[in-house]
């Protein structure tokens, strides 16, 4: 499924052993994959190749992330890979829903790829329904975290340090039995799958995710990327933390084009 | 979301997976289950039909790779009513192939000798030049049988030497820009192309935000 881009640098520019793989889910208001443009924008990554798959709807368009002239003819297709290896992080964007039927192979294949090229973990981004909240989730902080097994016995600790909160889990059958807990991710899209299969497959996977709608999720993806910045400083954290994050062209006309001078 | 009449009504998600959808997926798959989803991707296969050079029709998948060093395709209703208008005639091309698919929006005709108003997708050479081949794609092809198109049709071929051209058209409504559409000379071109394709491009490149969609996408 992954394809190299070969940029003369080789195989070193697929190596991805102990690297942190990040990703986004196709979630409620897109947030996981807007925090992924943020952080792919503003530490300027490479990419170092694509994923060739069947099971997302396809798209093409030039350069997201262009600065100029001359950067802003390169192709962008709806699942790219970007490297950083002085902070051996490696990024994930999918920028398209999944095909009816084709996000479970999708999941299955994206996990045999974590293993067989050796990321140490993985962190994904997503979302969830804000309007599914229970009345203790309306207050406080929206966003949440999950950690696998393997992970928690690693990282379990520092989550406890930053004081984040874990997503709670809610009645299998809530109103008849309220003792059967499950995991409940409405609107996260492939979250909830990832991240059980992730236990299963004794993969290091974390969660991150924010309460949100639809509507203008600029603001819930700064909300994540910063949520996500407290734990792996990526850049470095100062009092106006939003500021510090670079907004990629692509995000012009989110909402539409000028308006018509007739109108008026 | 709250409507007039005061019902609420669950909002689609941008997530792409329905939480039924999930939980009928979570669901153990009965027999019947299984054979309905085989027939139903059946019916969704598409055939790709060559004729070789005897004339006779075949699904050929042992065959040699055809070495074509142009293909040029026309996807949808404006692109192959352009190409019908300025290109083809059947004098000088040979109709080489057909491709056969149904799906919610369309049926192609099974025919070759179609009208500007049917739903086709057909494969035509330049009878002087047989490297040139050109297709001519008025059919919807969906997205679960896009990628499926893709690798029947280029599955023949062999990639050195060839040049693609892929035309097609948008709505200006779709294109995005600081200005609004109502004051831009249309039609206008855009172009994007691989970096591999070192020659002079016609139009101006198409800019971010605006991407392409669908088959030519694909």
């Amino acid at each position: 499924m992954f394809v190299s881009c070969d940029h003369g640098g080789g195989s070193a520019s697929s190596d991805f052993k102990g690297f942190t793989l990040l990703m986004p889910a196709v979630s409620v208001g897109n947030v996981g994959q807007l925090a992924i443009d943020l952080v792919i924008s503003t530490l300027d990554m490479t990419k170092v190749g694509y994923f060739y798959t069947d099971c997302l709807v396809p798209m093409v368009g030039n350069n997201p992330y262009a600065t100029a002239e001359e950067n802003s003819v390169e192709l962008s297709i709806n699942a790219e890979v970007y490297s950083l290896p002085s902070k051996k992080l490696v990024v994930l964007q999918i920028r398209s829903p999944f095909i009816k039927n084709k996000y479970r192979p999708f999941c299955q294949t994206l996990l045999s790829w974590v293993k067989s090229s050796k990321c140490a973990r993985v962190v994904l981004l997503s979302s969830s329904h804000a309007y599914q909240r229970d009345d203790e989730q309306l207050l406080g902080t929206p966003l949440r975290y999950l950690l696998t097994p393997d992970l928690e016995k690693t990282v379990g600790g520092l989550m406890q340090d930053l004081n984040w909160k874990e997503m709670e889990k809610v009645a299998a059958y809530p109103g008849i039995n309220d003792t059967e807990k499950v995991l409940h991710i409405p609107g996260g899209g492939i979250t909830k799958l990832l991240f059980t299969e992730s236990c299963s497959k004794g993969i290091q996977m974390a969660v991150l995710l924010k309460f949100c709608s639809e509507g203008d999720n600029i603001p819930d993806a700064f909300a994540l990327v910063n949520y996500l910045n407290e734990w792996l400083q990526l850049i470095k954290s100062e009092v106006n933390a939003s500021s510090q994050w670079k907004i990629p062209s692509s995000w012009r006309l989110l909402f539409g084009n000028g308006l018509p001078p007739a109108l008026f | 979301m709250a409507t007039f009449f005061g019902e609420v009504v669950v909002a689609p998600s941008r997530a792409g997976v329905d939480d039924e959808e999930l939980a009928e997926e979570a669901r153990e798959e009965t027999p019947e289950d299984r054979e309905i989803r085989r027939e139903l991707e059946k019916k969704r296969e598409i055939d790709v039909l060559w004729t070789l050079k005897s004339g006779a029709c075949t699904e050929g998948s042992a065959d040699e790779p055809f070495a074509y060093s142009e293909f040029i395709v026309a996807i949808g209703h404006n692109a192959a009513a352009f190409l019908s208008s300025f290109i083809l005639d059947s004098v000088c091309w040979e109709v080489v192939g057909v491709v056969k698919l149904w799906n919610e929006w369309c049926r192609t005709s099974h025919t070759t000798n179609v009208l500007p108003t049917d739903s086709f997708c057909l494969f035509y050479r330049l009878i002087s030049d047989p490297t040139v081949l050109l297709c001519q794609c008025s059919c919807y092809v969906a997205e679960d049988q896009q990628f499926q198109w893709l690798e029947k049709v280029f599955g023949r071929m062999r990639k050195e030497g060839l040049q693609v051209t892929i035309l097609s058209t948008c709505p200006v409504a779709d294109y995005k820009t600081q200005e609004s559409t109502l004051t831009l000379p249309s039609p206008f071109l855009k172009a994007l192309k691989t970096k591999e394709f070192k020659e002079q491009v016609c139009c101006p490149l198409l800019e971010q935000p605006n991407i392409a969609r669908d088959l030519p996408a694909a």
